[in-house]
């Protein structure tokens, strides 16, 4: 290792790495999420049968874990690089592995293990099956099975691995706290989101107004809801996702009692379980397009298939409740 | 003879369940062998987190053959008059593919015994794929792809080999070969099996020690060596080692060093971040101190291990840091501060908050206090104990390391000036944390582990969260089984039924989420949870004879618990008594006899026709049935031994039920008052005797 890799080059060649491998490099969504998982290039497209492969780095928000610019680890917001594979390909973890030596991480010279760790995000109904992966002991990725999103179990099962950004490059560049990194170009991490860490932090903890995240919250879902019944699964999933942030802030300010948090992660995940049932629909109105597999269309979207059978049942009683 | 050759190949499985997933293909392939009459040696296992195999030693080359006999019509109609074989006859003949000449005649009926010849093992072992394989069960489990079967983790290859030749089959995509694969990255080639013999060997060659119990002691032996070479004294949890043994394919130990600062950290978070975070061994120097010294196992070769030593010494101390930050800001503050925080936590959301659980288990534990006779001075610490045992919830500490909670109660209350008394009975408060899992040693600890399971337990039954099926997801089984277990432990005695009436009427009903609960609602759960924790009796004393638990629990229904157990291991030490079963059948048949004539008569002497009714009488007048349990349980028994000779001289004597309504009225009062007596200690018609 002659020059070390700074952070930008990290996501370069894991972007590189990743698009020759098939998958397409998406952008970062442009709303708030709490992990890559959030954004609906992971979670929509997790559910139905069709194939899927993308690659994208995500800033990830979580109000409760800033530490107004002090902690060398715990951050407001840091980046994860997230791969989604579906279906799950039979050499999933050697393409990660050569994506590490990619990364200059030779596996002979450093430990690599898989060590079980199954995920679940209670908020959005998804679990999976799968490990954190170790580098000297060190956690440096999630790698996860999906087999329930939005509380349906899925059609084909999605590999997702989600490298920890900050961690790894650390762990490369061997620095003490995240702030030391190079980001690009001789800058520092810590000169560019040193400051927004302090004060998201303060905003977090001190000065987000509770009255007004609390009327949002309600707002954004009975906006929700309301575009649910319209059926634009998009627009309702963006408002779902602003209600988890809300949520996440109110959290953070300690504004939510622990009986009222309960059912705040209920409303969010009947929401989340909702969206998903109607994209599968939405999707399967258009005849699943992505999927290719004969034998595949067959099952789902054939005359005896599942989801002509779902949408039959749907028209049927949109008949019904006819002229609404 | 073959040897064959069974591994499956699969993505890391969770190390937890390697070695049941072994067992399992170990019985599985047996099961499977025997039921196909394929007649071997022994069968040979190997795991490692990234196979299970099999190999079958000395393997016969053809199932066994079998005899099968079939039968046909009757005679009547095999035959016609003439004693020439039917149509029907020849039909079932040729049905079976075989000729009227094989006929055997019997009973009026004609048989044919059909012989068919033993199957090649080749032929067999293609199905150990449905059979065996795709059978296999797991407590986690997973799809991947677009697959429906559920398994522990993706299989990626299978080597199916009788001696050199594979017998094919495919489990989904894969299909079965020779083809192994080697340690993830010192061995990068496919690695091809000639022979299945060759199998262990081969992937020797390949890094891979696919014997997991030859892999334990390489680990053992590299980590042993290791602490001598430096004069430490190592600590094997022999549950890490496991673990530790199904994380590596290939082990090579190695030594990492913490700063000594660290060491001012308490022993158990030291020891926790080592052994449960990491999977490190801790090491102590001969007087059982801590060293700033640890050791791991690396699935790999001896080459880089610097890089891989260093990075696990940063891990480590930056948990240490954390630790060592948490510790100090904890100790900032105070208990008070610490509760004032925990006014938030939530028990459970149908139930309440865990200050509201205290607060309950404050008052159980100051009724039972009141039963067992504690001091003053036991009362007192035992109140304080109960009002603020679960303050360390809210420390940054337990926080972070959830698994020390209440380690770090015990802990943090010594620092804060609590005595020896209370922070003992705190730091005792989880016990006994498993099945088998050690006891609070104190009795104030005793007494608080032992009401707060008593409260965990109330509190979810009177909102119906009753564990069902193997579902117990708040771990109420474990609770009461602690319980039983506490209560034997330090001998307590008391009624578990009036104490629940006691409780549930006193302490816990008719406020917070219990106001809405019914009188008769009560009485139902009071008798739930009594049947709940008398069946953890059961299950505490698995192994020894149902039939002297059945006798000891059916007659105490006041459950009391210590009483039970006693008992239960009493009846056995005399089961072997020469005269057991004569002294039990006489009891059996008073108990039996008053359990179907009621009686509410007392006996008259002047109504008696015999001596042997006179003898009876007088030997019953020993004692009245409230003495008799203040009685120890040899005398009672041996009270019991001295009526049975006069019971059954009685029976013998007398026919109970006589005519004369008088006498037998008067026979049925004698009977009822031994009945009496006899079942304040069990129900001896449970006992079998041989």
């Amino acid at each position: 290792m002659t020059k070390k890799l700074s952070m930008q080059d990290v996501i370069l060649t894991l972007q590189g790495y990743w698009a020759s491998q098939g998958a397409n490099l998406m952008q970062a969504y442009d709303n708030e999420v709490g992990a890559g998982t959030q954004s609906p290039y992971t979670f929509l497209r997790a559910n139905g049968p069709e194939p899927w492969h993308a690659a994208y780095v995500q800033p990830s928000r979580r109000p409760a874990d800033g530490r107004y610019g002090q902690n060398p680890n715990r951050l407001f917001q840091h980046h994860q690089f997230q791969v989604v594979m579906k279906p799950s390909p039979e050499n999933i973890q050697e393409l990660y592995l050569q994506s590490l030596e990619k990364l200059t991480i030779n596996p002979l010279e450093h430990d690599i293990r898989f060590v079980e760790d199954n995920w679940e995000n209670p908020s959005m109904g998804a679990a999976g099956i799968g490990w954190e992966v170790w580098l000297d002991g060190q956690e440096v990725s999630q790698f996860t099975y999906f087999q329930q999103v939005g509380s349906i179990p899925v059609d084909s099962v999605t590999a997702e691995i989600t490298y920890g950004l900050e961690r790894l490059v650390s762990y490369i560049q061997d620095v003490p706290s995240v702030y030391d990194l190079e980001w690009g170009n001789g800058v520092l991490y810590g000169d560019i989101f040193k400051e927004p860490e302090y004060e998201h932090s303060v905003y977090s903890f001190e000065q987000s107004d509770e009255k007004m995240l609390l009327t949002n919250f309600d707002q954004f879902e009975k906006e929700a809801k309301r575009l649910l019944d319209l059926g634009l699964v998009h627009p309702a999933y963006d408002y779902i996702l602003k209600c988890s942030h809300t949520f996440n802030l109110l959290d953070a300010r300690g504004a939510i009692s622990v009986t009222e948090r309960a059912s705040y992660l209920h409303r969010i995940r009947s929401m989340a379980h909702s969206v998903a049932n109607e994209f599968i629909l939405a999707r399967a109105k258009l005849s699943f397009p992505l999927l290719k597999d004969q034998d595949l269309r067959e099952k789902y979207i054939g005359k005896k298939g599942i989801y002509t059978k779902k949408l039959a049942k749907r028209a049927s009683q949109e008949q019904r409740h006819g002229g609404k | 003879m073959a040897d064959y050759l069974l591994e499956i190949g699969l993505e890391e499985i969770p190390a937890h369940l390697v070695t049941s997933a072994e067992d399992q293909l170990v019985s599985r392939s047996e099961d499977f062998l025997k039921k196909h009459l394929l007649h071997y040696d022994r069968v040979q296992a190997f795991s490692t987190p990234r196979r299970l195999a099999i190999l079958v030693r000395n393997l016969a080359d053809f199932s066994d053959s079998t005899d099968e006999e079939h039968r046909g019509p009757s005679l009547k109609v095999a035959k016609d008059s003439d004693g020439a074989w039917t149509k029907a006859a020849q039909g079932f003949a040729r049905g079976q593919k075989m000729s009227p000449d094989d006929f055997t005649e019997r009973d009026g009926y004609v048989y044919l015994t059909k012989h068919i010849d033993g199957v090649a093992a080749s032929e067999i072992l293609k199905s150990i794929a449905t059979e065996v394989v795709e059978q296999m069960k797991f407590s986690t489990y997973m799809r991947w792809a677009d697959y429906k079967l559920e398994y522990v983790r993706p299989i990626r290859w299978l080597v199916s080999l009788l001696d050199t030749a594979v017998v094919p089959f495919t489990v989904l995509d894969v299909q079965a070969g020779r083809v192994t694969r080697g340690h993830r990255f010192l061995n990068t080639g496919e690695v091809i099996i000639a022979q299945a013999d060759d199998y262990e060997k081969d992937l020797a060659d390949a890094f891979v020690i696919a014997n997991a119990q030859t892999r334990k002691e390489t680990i053992r032996k590299q980590i042993h060596e290791l602490a001598d070479r430096h004069g430490w004294h190592l600590h094997i949890d022999q549950d890490l080692l496991e673990e530790v043994n199904n994380i590596v394919e290939y082990p090579t130990a190695f030594a990492g060093s913490f700063s000594e600062k660290y060491l001012s950290l308490p022993d158990i978070v030291l020891i926790t971040s080592m052994r449960d975070n990491q999977r490190f061994f801790y090491l102590t120097d001969e007087q059982g101190q801590l060293l700033p010294h640890f050791i791991s196992v690396r699935n790999g070769n001896g080459d880089h291990l610097d890089n891989v030593i260093s990075g696990n010494e940063k891990v480590l101390i930056a948990r240490l840091e954390d630790a060592k930050f948490f510790f100090q800001e904890d100790q900032k503050h105070s208990i008070d501060f610490f509760m004032a925080k925990a006014d938030h936590l939530i028990f459970h959301a149908k139930i309440g908050t865990v200050v509201q659980h205290m607060a309950r288990v404050s008052k159980i534990a100051a009724l039972l206090a009141d039963k067992m006779g504690f001091s003053e001075s036991e009362t007192q610490d035992l109140q304080r104990a109960s009002q603020i045992y679960k303050f360390d919830l809210t420390t940054a500490m337990v926080g972070e390391f959830s698994e020390l909670q209440g380690t770090m109660a015990g802990i943090y209350a010594g620092l804060f000036g609590e005595n020896a008394v209370v922070s003992q009975a705190l730091s005792e408060q989880y016990l006994p944390s498993s099945s088998e899992g050690s006891l609070p040693q104190s009795r104030v600890g005793a007494l608080l582990a032992l009401s707060d399971k008593l409260d965990s337990l109330f509190s979810f039954f009177a909102c119906g969260l009753i564990p069902s099926g193997s579902n117990d997801p708040y771990g109420l089984r474990r609770a009461a089984l602690g319980m039983v277990r506490i209560i034997a432990d330090q001998k307590w005695r008391f009624s578990l039924k009036e104490l629940l009436t006691d409780l549930s009427g006193l302490v816990l009903a008719k406020q917070g989420a219990f106001a809405e609960i019914q009188d008769q609602n009560l009485t139902r759960i009071n008798a739930q949870l009594n049947a709940f924790i008398v069946d953890r009796i059961r299950q505490l004393s698995d192994g020894s004879r149902y039939d002297l638990l059945d006798a000891a629990t059916s007659k105490i229904e006041q459950g009391d618990v210590e009483l039970i157990l006693r008992r239960i291991s009493f009846l056995a030490s005399h089961a072997d008594d020469t005269n057991f079963k004569e002294v039990v059948e006489a009891l059996a048949r008073v108990q039996s006899l008053a359990e179907k004539n009621p009686s509410q008569e007392k006996v008259n002497p002047d109504l008696f026709v015999n001596d042997s009714e006179k003898a009876l009488y007088f030997a019953s007048q020993a004692y009245f049935a409230d003495q008799i349990s203040q009685l120890n349980d040899q005398g009672i028994y041996d009270y019991f031994v001295s009526l049975k000779d006069p019971i059954n001289d009685y029976f013998d004597s007398n026919m109970i039920l006589d005519k004369d309504p008088q006498i037998k009225k008067n026979r049925l009062a004698q009977i009822h008052l031994l009945n009496e007596q006899i079942s304040t200690f069990g129900d001896f018609r449970k006992i079998v005797t041989k």
